[in-house]
């Protein structure tokens, strides 16, 4: 952030700020009295460098620093940020925000030719921070993805966490856009040369379609069961 | 698609220069458009032998106006001229189809194959969009044979599946100038293109075609759950193809390496 930045936006708390900011769309508005309560803080200490006055930054509480230290009070307030933030989109009201967000499609559409247009939603491979870049998680195909646009590139995975869209859906399982019987031909893509498909991949859909019947019959009679 | 043409193709708006760039060859300047970064160009000998456009005639209006465009001859002291305004810009429309539908067709061919191999070495395509693709190059192909049903989309040979394209400036192209065989059969003919174990690999999560496993707070989703993952066998292979492709029987090595959870017992109570 230059000064001339936060000059002219000083009237705007951080948290604002850091979501206007180009590349931060995915994120939700953390709540304050969250980030206040020092339980939802817990070990993110050992994590952060300078972590009470990246926590002041946040809380727009920072009155005394070292002009020194201002770059690395900044990074180390944006990782704060995130980190709190994937553990915020975990509780009821981050959900709901985030349902919001997937209702508005703000996370973009599934690519997938048979996935027609599905929401989707960040997620994490790693919860650590510095491992892995945000990928995108499609309801439909179960698949993930990478982000399009090179301004999300530098979103970190770890500040969705690798749990999100899973306990999103758990919360919100009618918006799983799932075929009740999935009948694999309708859901697959068939390549075809000349209107006949293609021998080894025919191969690949035709083993495919017995394991999906396999599994089915066994936890069908798992459920029996039990 | 309704209004699949409706938006006025970008060159519209480039005819001015073009008077200036008149040495160009028609297909050179329609191949340099914007969003016309897939097609290939078709070799003249192509279009000049009738053969080739058999049964085009009746898919195109004004068919040889826009063979005359295409080809850049100027007949009877330039029709083009004596066509009203709407007429022309029609005759230029019709001119982009045929030219599609060609090298829908050129691109069958022993050459066009050859020139789009080019292509696909430098990538011209772009990348499969999904994670454990990693970067896996994608080629054009089309959902139908015939022209306004649906856009250009990508396919990608690790997975076999099909995407549409990131880019909206592809939104325009017709799936029809691609076709629905040229990709596969561009990989029957290239074999050597194909990603290693594409078509063979085992399951895993960690091998060269991991499948992405959702997991909440590190435990699996329970198969029982109605959330849990049912599509996992759209990325999934067989293990070794050819031995259990023959039998019926349940191949003995497919469920052990089945992602389950570690105690299904337990999730059930």
């Amino acid at each position: 952030m230059s000064d001339s930045d936060s000059d002219s936006e000083f009237s705007k708390s951080w948290v604002e700020w850091f979501m206007s900011l180009k590349g931060n769309e995915f994120f939700c508005e953390v709540d304050d009295d969250y980030i206040l309560d020092f339980f939802n803080l817990t070990g993110l200490n050992a994590e952060i460098n300078c972590f009470q006055q990246a926590l002041e930054l946040i809380t727009d509480s920072l009155e005394k620093y070292d002009e020194n230290m201002v770059n690395q009070i900044e990074k180390s307030a944006k990782e704060l940020y995130g980190l709190i933030h994937a553990r915020y989109i975990l509780t009821n009201r981050g959900l709901m925000k985030m349902q919001e967000k997937h209702r508005k499609k703000d996370f973009g559409l599934c690519l997938r030719a048979n996935c027609y247009n599905n929401p989707l939603l960040p997620v994490g491979l790693s919860d650590t921070h510095k491992k892995a870049v945000v990928a995108l998680y499609c309801g439909c195909c179960e698949d993930i993805y990478r982000v399009k646009q090179s301004k999300h590139k530098s979103v970190d995975g770890a500040y969705f966490g690798t749990t999100f869209p899973h306990l999103f859906y758990d919360s919100f399982p009618g918006l799983k856009s799932r075929i009740v019987d999935p009948e694999p031909s309708k859901l697959r893509y068939v390549p075809k040369i000349f209107g006949f498909k293609v021998h080894d991949i025919a191969n690949i859909h035709r083993w495919q379609d017995k394991h999906v019947e396999r599994e089915n019959s066994r936890i069908a009679k798992m459920l029996e069961n039990s | 698609m309704s209004n699949f043409y409706e938006k006025k193709p970008d060159y519209e708006l480039s005819t001015d220069s073009s008077e200036d760039e008149e040495a160009l060859p028609w297909i050179t300047w329609f191949c340099t458009l914007l969003g016309h970064d897939f097609f290939c160009e078709v070799q003249e000998e192509f279009i000049d032998d009738e053969f080739n456009l058999t049964g085009l005639s009746q898919m195109v209006n004004y068919f040889t106006e826009a063979l005359d465009i295409i080809l850049d001859i100027d007949t009877e002291g330039s029709q083009e001229d004596k066509l009203e305004g709407d007429e022309a810009a029609m005759v230029e429309m019709s001119a982009e189809i045929l030219y599609g539908l060609i090298h829908a067709r050129y691109i069958l061919t022993r050459d066009g194959l050859e020139r789009m191999a080019l292509k696909y070495e430098n990538a011209d395509f772009g990348y499969c969009p999904r994670y454990y693709c990693q970067m896996t190059r994608v080629l054009p192909c089309g959902v139908s044979d015939v022209p306004e049903i649906d856009t250009v989309r990508l396919y990608c040979p690790n997975c076999n599946d099909m995407y549409s394209c990131s880019s909206s400036r592809f939104n325009n192209i017709d799936g029809a100038f691609f076709g629905t065989t040229f990709a596969h059969l561009f990989f029957e003919t290239f074999p050597d293109f194909l990603p290693k174990n594409s078509r063979t690999s085992a399951i895993s999560t960690l091998g060269p075609n991991p499948i992405y496993i959702p997991k909440i707070f590190g435990f699996k989703v329970s198969e029982f759950s109605k959330t849990s993952s049912r599509m996992k066998w759209l990325r999934m292979r067989p293990q070794d193809s050819d031995s259990e492709m023959e039998s019926d029987s349940i191949p003995a090595s497919a469920p052990k390496n089945l992602p389950l959870p570690p105690d299904l017992n337990a999730t059930v109570d």
